[in-house]
C-alpha cells in the first residue's frame, strides 16, 4: 500500500525577534489511507505547526517551509500554489480545531457554514447544499437536525458545536481529517461521545485521521500509530501499543508516567508522581546540534550534548531519536 | 479525625432573565441543597462536568459568592454569618488556588508583592515578620529567593502556579480550595504541581477542597469524593469505595468515559455512553435530574427526586435504583 501522505525532511522556520527558529526540524513520517495517527507532546513542541503546514496555513510572513516535501497523493503541497491549496483545504484535507466556539462564525447559522463548504468545493446549489447540511448533522448525531440546522453557534452546547465542526470537516469526504485537540474544551462524557463518533465516521468514510493531543489515554483509544514530538523534532514514532508498553525515548516514558492514570482498583498507598523536571526549551534553543531534551533527562550523558541524536530503528516498527534508545 | 469543614444544605441561586413579562424572575439553582464534610488534613474532591456547580459551591464556601441558604461551618463556626473583623479572621483560614495561573496573578506586581498581599490585607503582622514569611514560602514552593523580584510574565506556567500556591499559604490557612489547579498546565508540569500540593499538605497539615474534572488526578489526590450533577451531589464516598464500587449511573458513566492507556482495562470495560445533553438548569425536570440521560431510568425516576442516602459504610448515593 502506498502512503496517502508522505512528509520528508520537513523544516519549518518561524521568524521571531531573536532570529529564525526551526519550529519543525527535519521531520519525516507517512500516513496510510484510513489510518489514525496521533501527534503527542507538550505545547510548543510543534504538533499544531505540523498540522498547519499540511493545510498550507502557516502564519504569513512569519512561518515558511524552509526545506523538505509534503507529498499528498503524489503532489508536493509545499510547492503548490495558493489556489491549489485552497482547492484541497476543506475538501481533501480538512481540520477540526480545539475550541469549537471560536472556530465557528458567530453570525452565520450552522447550516449556512456547512453549506458554504459544499458550494465552494462541490458546486452544489444553495438548496442542495442546505439539504446536504441536514444530512451531515444527522450523521454526526445532532438530534432534530432539520430544525437545528438553522441554529447559530451560540444556541448549541459545546459538544454540539464540535459535532457541527466535524460535520463541516467531513462535508466533502476528505481523505485526511486533522483533529487538533478536538476534545480538550469538552467534558469527559462528551469527549467519549466525540471519540465514538470519529471512530464510526472513520469506518464509514475511510478517512485517515491525524489526532493531535496531549492525552495518552486518548491516543491509546483512538490511534494505531503515534509520533511524540519534542522541541520541533520527532522524539519517537511507532505503533501505539508498543510505545506505551515499552517507550524507547525518555521523554515518551516521562509523558506516560507523569500522569495519574485512573485505576479501577486503586491501592490505599499512593506514591509521588514521576516528574519530568523543567519545561520545554524556548525557541532560541531550537535547532541546536544536541539533544534538546537533555536538560530534563534522567539518562543524560556527554553524548547527548555533543550532537543531535540520530534515529534508531527497532524491529517492531518503533523508532526513537535518542542516543540511549537501545538501553531503555 | 474531626471534621474541619461541614457544609449543610448549601444552596446558591442566581437570578436569570428569561422571557415572559417584564418583571418575571427565574432562578438558576447552581448549588441545590448540598451537604458534605471534610476531615482535617484530608482532601475532598468535587468532580462533575462544567455547569454542575462544583466551582460555585467552592466559591460559596470561601464567601466569594453569596449563599442563598444553608450552613458552612469551619471548625464548628458558621462562616456564612460572619462580618467585618470576624470575616477577616475567617478569610485567613480559607484560601483559594485558581485554575489559570496566567489570569490570576496581577501582571504589574512582582512575585514578592503578590505573595505578600494576603498578609497586608488580612493579617496584622510587622513588616519584618511578613518578609520572613514570604522568604519561607518561596522556599516551600520551590522557587529561588532571587525570583521574588520578577514579574509574572517572567515565569513559566508551572512556576506561576507555584506563586499562586505560595500566596494561598501566606496567611497559614486551614482550608485551601484548589479549583482545577493543574488543568491549565502542560501534562509534564502537572505532576510537579500535584506532588508539591501533596507535600505541602503533609508538611503543614492542610485540608484541601479539590475541584477537578480529571478523574485520574482526583483518584491520585483525594481521600473522599463528591460527584455533582446539575447542582446536586449524586454520590459521595471515600476514595476506594467510590472507584471500586461506583453506584450512581452517572458516576459509572463518568468513570467509564475516561480514556485509558491500560489495554486490559479497555478490553474488559465497556464504555457507558450517556446520550444527549444535560437539562435546562432553569426549568429542571420534576424527578431525578439525570433521568433523561440515564441508561437505567425507571418510571419513578421521572417523577420523584431521589434523596442522598447513606449505606452502613457512609457511601452516599442519590438514586432510586441503588
Amino acid at each position: 500500500m502506498s502512503p496517502l501522505l508522505e512528509v520528508k525532511n520537513l523544516r519549518i522556520e518561524l521568524t521571531t525577534r531573536d532570529g529564525v527558529a526551526p519550529v519543525i526540524d527535519d521531520l519525516s513520517f507517512t500516513l496510510n489511507p484510513g489510518e489514525t495517527m496521533s501527534f503527542v507532546g507538550e505545547s510548543g513542541c510543534g504538533k499544531s505547526m505540523t498540522a498547519l503546514a499540511l493545510m498550507g496555513l502557516l502564519p504569513e510572513k512569519v512561518g515558511r517551509v524552509a526545506a523538505g516535501n509534503i507529498i499528498f497523493d503524489g503532489e508536493d503541497l509545499s510547492q503548490a500554489s495558493d489556489e491549489r491549496l485552497r482547492a484541497i483545504r476543506g475538501n481533501e484535507i480538512s481540520m477540526i480545531f480545539q475550541e469549537p466556539m471560536t472556530s465557528l462564525n458567530p453570525v452565520f447559522t450552522i447550516g449556512e457554514q456547512i453549506a458554504e463548504v459544499l458550494r465552494a468545493h462541490q458546486g452544489l446549489s444553495r438548496k442542495a447544499a442546505w439539504a446536504q447540511s441536514i444530512e451531515l448533522l444527522n450523521a454526526v448525531r445532532i438530534p432534530n437536525a432539520k430544525s437545528r440546522v438553522s441554529d447559530y453557534p451560540f444556541q448549541m452546547s459545546g459538544g454540539q458545536r464540535q459535532r457541527a465542526m466535524i460535520a463541516m470537516a467531513l462535508a466533502c469526504q476528505p481523505k485526511i481529517l486533522i483533529a487538533d485537540e478536538p476534545t480538550t474544551a469538552l467534558d469527559v462524557t462528551v469527549q467519549a461521545q466525540i471519540f465514538d463518533l470519529l471512530t464510526d465516521l472513520r469506518k464509514q468514510t475511510g478517512a485517515a485521521i491525524i489526532l493531535i493531543t496531549h492525552d495518552m489515554g486518548a491516543v491509546a483509544e483512538m490511534a494505531e500509530r503515534m509520533i511524540v514530538m519534542y522541541a520541533g523534532r520527532k522524539a519517537e514514532l511507532g505503533p501505539v501499543d508498543q510505545i506505551i508498553e515499552h517507550p524507547r525515548h525518555p521523554y515518551t516514558k516521562g509523558l506516560i508516567e507523569c500522569v495519574p492514570h485512573i485505576q479501577s482498583d486503586p491501592s490505599l498507598e499512593r506514591h509521588d508522581l514521576v516528574e519530568v523536571p523543567g519545561i520545554v526549551p524556548s525557541l532560541r534553543e531550537f535547532g541546536k546540534d544536541q539533544c534538546l531534551f537533555a536538560s530534563r533527562c534522567a539518562y543524560l550523558t556527554e553524548a547527548c550534548l555533543a550532537s543531535r541524536p540520530t534515529e534508531k530503528l527497532f524491529a517492531n516498527g518503533q523508532s526513537a531519536d535518542c542516543w540511549h534508545a537501545e538501553g531503555l | 479525625m474531626s471534621d474541619l469543614l461541614k457544609v449543610e444544605n448549601l444552596t446558591v441561586r442566581f437570578e436569570v432573565k428569561r422571557g415572559g413579562g417584564w418583571n418575571k424572575k427565574s432562578y438558576l439553582y447552581a448549588v441545590d441543597d448540598v451537604s458534605f464534610t471534610v476531615k482535617k488534613g484530608e482532601t475532598l474532591a468535587i468532580v462533575g462536568e462544567s455547569g454542575s456547580g462544583k466551582t460555585t459551591a467552592a466559591l460559596a464556601v470561601a464567601r466569594l459568592v453569596k449563599a442563598y441558604s444553608g450552613k458552612v461551618a469551619l471548625a464548628g463556626e458558621d462562616i456564612l454569618q460572619k462580618e467585618a473583623e470576624a470575616l477577616r479572621q475567617t478569610r485567613q483560614k480559607v484560601q483559594f488556588i485558581f485554575q489559570d495561573p496566567y489570569s490570576s496573578l496581577n501582571p504589574r506586581k512582582r512575585a514578592e508583592a503578590i505573595v505578600r498581599e494576603p498578609l497586608d490585607s488580612l493579617s496584622r503582622k510587622s513588616e519584618d515578620e511578613k518578609t520572613k514569611i514570604v522568604d519561607d514560602l518561596f522556599e516551600a514552593v520551590g522557587l529561588r529567593p532571587e525570583q521574588q523580584r520578577l514579574f509574572p510574565h517572567q515565569f513559566s506556567g508551572g512556576q506561576r502556579q507555584r506563586i499562586g500556591i505560595a500566596r494561598a499559604l501566606a496567611t497559614q490557612p486551614e482550608l485551601i480550595i484548589c479549583d482545577e489547579p493543574v488543568s491549565a498546565l502542560d501534562v509534564a508540569v502537572q505532576a510537579q504541581i500535584l506532588n508539591l500540593l501533596r507535600k505541602l499538605q503533609k508538611d503543614f497539615g492542610l485540608t484541601y477542597l479539590f475541584i477537578s474534572h480529571d478523574l485520574g488526578v482526583v483518584q491520585h489526590m483525594s481521600d473522599s469524593i463528591a460527584v455533582m450533577y446539575m447542582g446536586k451531589v449524586v454520590e459521595h464516598a471515600d476514595r476506594l469505595s467510590l472507584f471500586q464500587t461506583p453506584r450512581h449511573p452517572y458516576t459509572q458513566a463518568l468513570l467509564s468515559a475516561v480514556p485509558t492507556v491500560d489495554r486490559a482495562k479497555r478490553a474488559q470495560q465497556k464504555r457507558i455512553l450517556i446520550p444527549g445533553d444535560a437539562p435546562d438548569p432553569v426549568n429542571l425536570p420534576a424527578g431525578c435530574r439525570f433521568a433523561n440521560r440515564c441508561p437505567a431510568a425507571q418510571a419513578i425516576c421521572q417523577t420523584v427526586e431521589p434523596e442522598l442516602k447513606s449505606d452502613t459504610n457512609g457511601h452516599r448515593t442519590a438514586c432510586h435504583l441503588v
